[in-house]
């Protein structure tokens, strides 16, 4: 098991350095002079040159990777050349939106799937199974921020229950906070669910088929049982693989669904940094997205050795 | 009284005929065979049985076990009586286990489920009856997973599944098909102790006679569905009454007829193998450790003369496969040599390798999975043509083709057919074709008739002897089957984990071996004369 | 990732007549092609010409002389719409030809040497599955701007180790069977067998895959349009159209419901497509029906 977990673990981190060196190559061969960014087109060549020198942009490639890198590793992400604040301060101030809204939002499709997925794979064939995958197939089909604009129809202005958009913050107490998440999370979700709810019925059909299944029966065990303790464990394994790509997906929609809500979260402060060419935050964020793609992909990994005793190996 | 008496059953399966009037019946205690080839219904009877059916399956009939009538069953009274009264053993013990649960849980299951036993208590049952089938607390203890274990083992915890309620009824379906004759002859004593024990009934299902026989009171042979003879076993065997009692029985012990061969001993061997050996890499125990590898050949060394047939025998596992694929150059070996009329193939690149390959054919085990099912037998068949110097024309290639298939008994017509219009022993067929179409020298057969109906193996088998004699073509047969081995050999090669324990003439190996791993086999195979015998022996 | 290939033994009339058997097939294919045919009139005809602006006519509601409406240039929705179409297609269609045409090879390569090969594939696998199409269009504009191109290779590159996977684990599935084994024992090279064995068993494999990144391609293109990092104006887009909506939601519902149907009509019709080849292609799944 630990051979397993370490070798997952060097695969990660090599992923990790190695996508670190792609951020840092693209942001490299970028156009424009970050120093005269920050002191405008007046200033003259002496007084850029200087900061050049400050902001260590003069060392050679390898070294400036090194600090950028080891910067990251100490949570220095730089200084943002719009605002002059440390780049940890912004994106702080929005991962605590964007964070909890991809939570929810895979929790909530998790919730909404497995069960579904068990539902349709026990009743194969049958009614209930054909219009939840009818139901399931649509879904999949729906772009998350076109539903979310009909949610806000719906919801927001013609139910006028729930807030358009906005955020008002965390310090405005849990309850408002998480409810102006919930329009969006459910936009994201749903899409997500539809994929996961097919997957999980596929994967329970595949594993019904197999003869370990047969031999449970002939132990006397009803349909039912042998669906729950013996069919859904085994499935549980293709389910994780897509949870794990569905994270990042999730993510890649917040960034879309946030411009939908006006929720100030990372995919705002992204774009808005494209606009201003603030490129040390976007390196930052998408350094950060990448990041937390490659845990959740860990996550998986080592999820996969809880469920499956093979990966574990004794001897 | 009949423990279970199955009268007049029919079964269609989505309007398919599957069983016509099928009669069977078994005493409390006693040990029914239920034999036929594939597709005769013998698997279809047992999950009837079972009411473990298709879907779109339907049967009519009458099946009564103690007294309840199976098929107007409820699923409920089924399940009551699955694992509790009826027991059930597969074919395949890789696969019948669920490999995410712990052998303990999955003994336990079907105790606690119908006796509403405790855990502790369902564990406690559960290890006693791991340690009756033969696996015992200090070296499988109940957290072990199904992965851990070998098929011989998986097949006896299955087994251990299937009778921890000493049911009244168990039904083996080909329950030693998948392993090698010495698990076979393992797992059959323990079914027949555990039988005995408990005077449990037994519906042994095979296709293999001589199993059948050294088993069971009783046997019923099917055949495309229909009972054709069935009663005693010792006097149904013995009289042969029916015809199709009699083919089967004779397929089983077929010899093709081969000229005893006077072999000039000057002459220089074929093919000399010299101190082959081949390393796997093994399972890495740490990270910064090295794996110690796993030796799967180890220092053979062996001679083939030319048009002379050795047959090569072991358990499966043994290293047979490998030592096949490292002299047909398909996998690289880690020391030793290889020498082809002559000539070193060993360390040699595929373009050096061309006339040798030319002179050195394959046929493999499954007749379904060695054709690739999207080309047409032609080009299939031409494969190897692809090995000449100089490439036939269109017109010489189809020219080729139907001559080798007429040299395998089939028509220059199946030219151009898909494989999959074949049957089992016609695809072998178009396999040795397809062998055979550049004329070798050698021609090594790994398992060719194991997947194969006993009669069709017999014509497989006559087929074989015929080219040996026809063109001279020598054999290296790969086979856990010692009545194979007999029936087509000069020459015996026993191999025994990665090495050769022994080598002789055929008769004498088969007829005394000397090496202990011979004796084991020998011992373990199941023989229809000896058999046969037995039985009349012991029913006077 | 392993798959289990099972290689059907069919002839070319018995899988038309299945094709023409199966309800998920027969949808997806009429929605495919009539999705294509709109989008191929609209190089000849619209009912208008969605260049022009008609401030006159603008945010009008669905009627018989703009049956989808209008948005607030005065320009049909419609119109908009079919021409839209073209660049979904486009942009999808050319993501999945440069997943499947670099990805294939790569697996196929990888699955026939393995080894260090196969590992450094993975590796680089797991490098671009690390960013998700959205980043690498973010990536791709911060240096190039935005454009239509962009969402293309943002696309297409995260379709390259999909495809190398799937085509990986098909080819891995396929290479220890003996059909392999006899060609190999025939003289053939890796080369030759991954191009007369492998690719032609797997090809089920990629056509189905090839419509679900097709599909997923026009919705990662509609996301991408919709935050201005693909097609821009005056180009109609799905994506576009919807932006565009989103402020007018509460005056002009329309403009934001009817680009979403095209959407999710275009990717049902896809999704459907590949789930009927997959059912007929795929004995197994036959055998459950």
């Amino acid at each position: 098991m630990a051979t397993y977990l370490l070798k997952r673990l060097i695969i990660a981190a090599i992923t990790l350095v190695l996508a670190s060196m792609v951020v840092f190559a693209v942001m490299e061969i970028l156009p424009g002079d970050p120093a005269r960014l920050m002191l405008g087109f007046n200033a003259s060549a002496d007084q850029v040159e200087q900061l050049r020198n400050q902001m260590g942009l003069n060392a050679p490639l390898v070294l400036r990777y090194l600090h950028w890198a080891g910067g990251l590793l100490s949570l220095d992400f730089g200084r943002s050349y719009t605002y002059s604040v440390p780049v940890i301060d912004l994106v702080g101030e929005r991962v605590v939106v964007s964070l909890p809204l991809a939570l929810i939002a895979l929790a909530l499709s998790t919730v909404i799937a497995i069960p579904v997925g068990v539902f349709s794979a026990g009743r194969q064939g049958r009614a209930g199974d054909t219009v939840a995958m009818g139901a399931a197939q649509l879904g999949v089909a729906v772009p998350n921020f076109w539903f979310a604009l009909m949610l806000i129809y719906l919801f927001a202005v013609w139910l006028r229950l729930v807030p358009a958009g906005g955020f008002p913050g965390w310090g405005a107490g849990i309850w408002p906070a998480v409810k102006s998440l919930l329009l969006p999370a459910v936009a994201l979700a749903l899409p997500q669910a539809a994929i996961l709810a097919r997957v999980a019925r596929s994967a329970l059909i595949e594993v019904l088929n197999e003869d370990y299944i047969r031999t449970a029966r002939a132990k006397g065990l009803p349909y039912r049982a042998v669906l729950w303790r013996h069919a859904l464990r085994n499935a549980m394994i293709p389910v994780l693989t897509i949870l794990g790509l569905q994270f990042a997906f999730l993510l890649a929609g917040t960034i879309i669904i946030e411009n939908v809500f006006y929720l100030p979260g990372l995919g705002r402060l992204v774009f808005q940094a494209i606009t201003q060419r603030d490129l040390i935050v976007v390196e930052s964020v998408v350094m950060l997205l990448v990041a937390a793609v490659i845990a959740v992909n860990l996550l998986v990994d080592f999820s996969y050795a809880v469920v499956d005793p093979r990966l574990r190996g004794r001897q | 009284m009949s423990l279970l008496q199955i009268e007049n059953l029919s079964l269609v399966i989505g309007g398919t005929p599957i069983l016509k009037q099928v009669e069977l019946a078994i005493a409390p205690g006693e040990v029914v065979g239920l034999v036929g080839e594939s597709g005769s219904g013998k698997s279809m009877t047992a999950l009837t049985i079972m009411s473990l059916l298709p879907h779109l399956a339907q049967a009519r009939g009458r099946v009564t076990f103690d007294g309840i009538d199976l098929l107007a069953a409820s699923e409920d009274q089924m399940c009551a009586l699955r694992g509790d009264d009826i027991g059930m053993v597969f074919q395949e013990p890789m696969t019948a286990l669920n490999p995410v649960k712990t052998i303990g849980e999955q003994v336990a299951e079907g105790i606690r489920w119908h006796t509403r036993a405790g855990r502790a208590e369902a564990e406690d049952r559960a290890r006693k009856m791991l340690d009756r089938v033969g696996l015992p607390e200090a070296k499988f203890p109940l957290s072990r997973y199904p992965h851990e274990l070998s098929g011989g083992q998986r097949q006896r915890v299955v087994i251990a599944i299937a009778c921890a309620l000493k049911p009244k009824l168990l039904i083996a379906d080909e329950p030693t098909t998948a392993l090698d004759v010495v698990l076979q002859a393992q797992i059959l004593d323990l079914l027949r102790d555990l039988v005995s024990e408990n005077r449990m009934g037994l519906l042994l299902i095979s296709h293999d006679l001589a199993v059948v026989t050294e088993m069971a009171d009783r046997l019923t042979i099917l055949r495309g569905g229909e009972v054709m003879e069935a009663g005693d076993t010792a006097r149904t065997l013995s009289a042969q009454h029916h015809p199709y009692t009699r083919e089967l029985a004779l397929a089983s012990m077929h010899v093709p007829a081969r000229p005893k061969k006077h072999l000039a001993g000057s002459a220089r061997p074929l093919l000399e193998v010299e101190g082959l050996s081949r390393d796997y890499p093994g399972r890495r125990k740490s990270l910064f450790r090295a794996a110690e590898p796993i030796r799967a050949v180890d220092d053979v060394s062996l001679t083939i003369e030319p048009a002379q047939s050795v047959a090569l025998v072991g358990r499966s596992g043994c290293g047979k496969s490998t030592l096949a694929r490292m002299i047909l150059a398909l996998d690289k070996s880690t020391a030793g040599s290889i020498r082809f009329r002559g000539e070193t193939i060993t360390g040699k690149s595929e373009a050096e390798l061309k006339p040798a390959r030319r002179d050195m054919q394959v046929v493999f085990q499954d007749p379904y999975g060695s054709f690739d099912p999207r080309e047409k037998v032609e080009k299939l068949v031409a494969e190897p043509l692809h090995l000449l110097e100089t490439q036939p024309s269109k017109a010489e290639r189809r020219e080729l083709v139907a001559h080798a298939l007429h040299e395998v008994g089939l028509g220059p017509r199946d030219m151009d057919k898909y494989p999959h219009e074949f049957s089992g022993g016609q695809r072998q067929r178009l396999s040795i074709a397809r062998a055979i179409i550049t004329r070798p020298k050698l021609v090594v057969a790994d398992e060719p008739v194991s997947a194969l109906d006993v009669s069709i193996r017999a014509q497989i088998l006559d087929l074989f002897a015929e080219l040996n004699q026809k063109l001279g073509i020598a054999y290296l047969f790969i086979t856990h089957d010692l009545t194979v081995a007999r029936a087509m050999s000069d020459e015996v090669l026993v191999m025994h984990e990665g090495k050769i324990v022994e080598r002789g003439r055929t008769a004498d190996v088969l007829d005394s071996p000397r090496s202990e791993a011979a004796q084991a086999l020998v011992a373990a195979a199941p023989d229809l004369h000896r058999a046969i015998a037995r039985r009349m022996q012991e029913q006077g | 990732m392993t798959v289990r290939v099972d290689l059907p033994e069919e002839t070319l009339a018995g899988v038309l007549a299945k094709a023409f058997g199966n309800r998920s097939f027969l949808i997806g294919f009429a929605i495919t092609l009539l999705v294509a045919a709109i989008a191929l009139l609209s190089f000849v005809w619209t009912p208008y010409d969605v260049t022009k602006l008609v401030i006159a006519d603008k945010t009008q509601a669905p009627s018989w002389t703009h049956w989808f409406g209008t948005d607030h240039f005065g320009r049909d929705i419609l119109s908009m719409i079919m021409v839209g179409a073209r660049n979904s297609i486009a942009v999808a269609l050319v993501a999945v030809g440069i997943g499947m045409g670099i990805g294939v090879p790569l697996g196929a390569f990888a699955a026939a040497r393995g080894g260090l090969a196969d590992e450094a594939l993975m590796r680089i696998n797991d490098l671009v599955f690390a960013f998700p199409a959205l980043l690498s269009a973010i990536m791709i504009t911060a240096i190039f701007g935005p454009g239509a191109v962009n969402a293309i290779i943002a696309i297409g590159i995260f379709n390259i180790p999909v495809f190398a996977r799937v085509a990986r684990a098909g080819a891995l599935a396929i290479w220890p069977r003996e059909f392999i084994l006899a060609a190999r024992a025939a003289g053939k090279g890796m080369t030759q067998i991954s191009v007369e064995h492998i690719l032609p068993n797997i090809a089920t494999l990629l056509l189905v895959q090839g419509t679900i990144q097709f599909a997923l391609g026009i919705l990662a293109e509609a996301g991408l349009s919709y935050v201005g990092l693909g097609a821009q104006p005056p180009m109609p887009s799905w994506g576009r159209m919807l932006f565009d909506a989103q402020t007018r939601m509460v005056t002009a519902p329309w403009m934001a419901i009817f680009p979403g149907m095209a959407i999710i009509v275009t990717v049902l019709g896809l999704n459907l497509l590949g789930d009927g080849i997959a059912d007929i292609l795929d004995p197994k799944s036959r055998r459950r029906r």
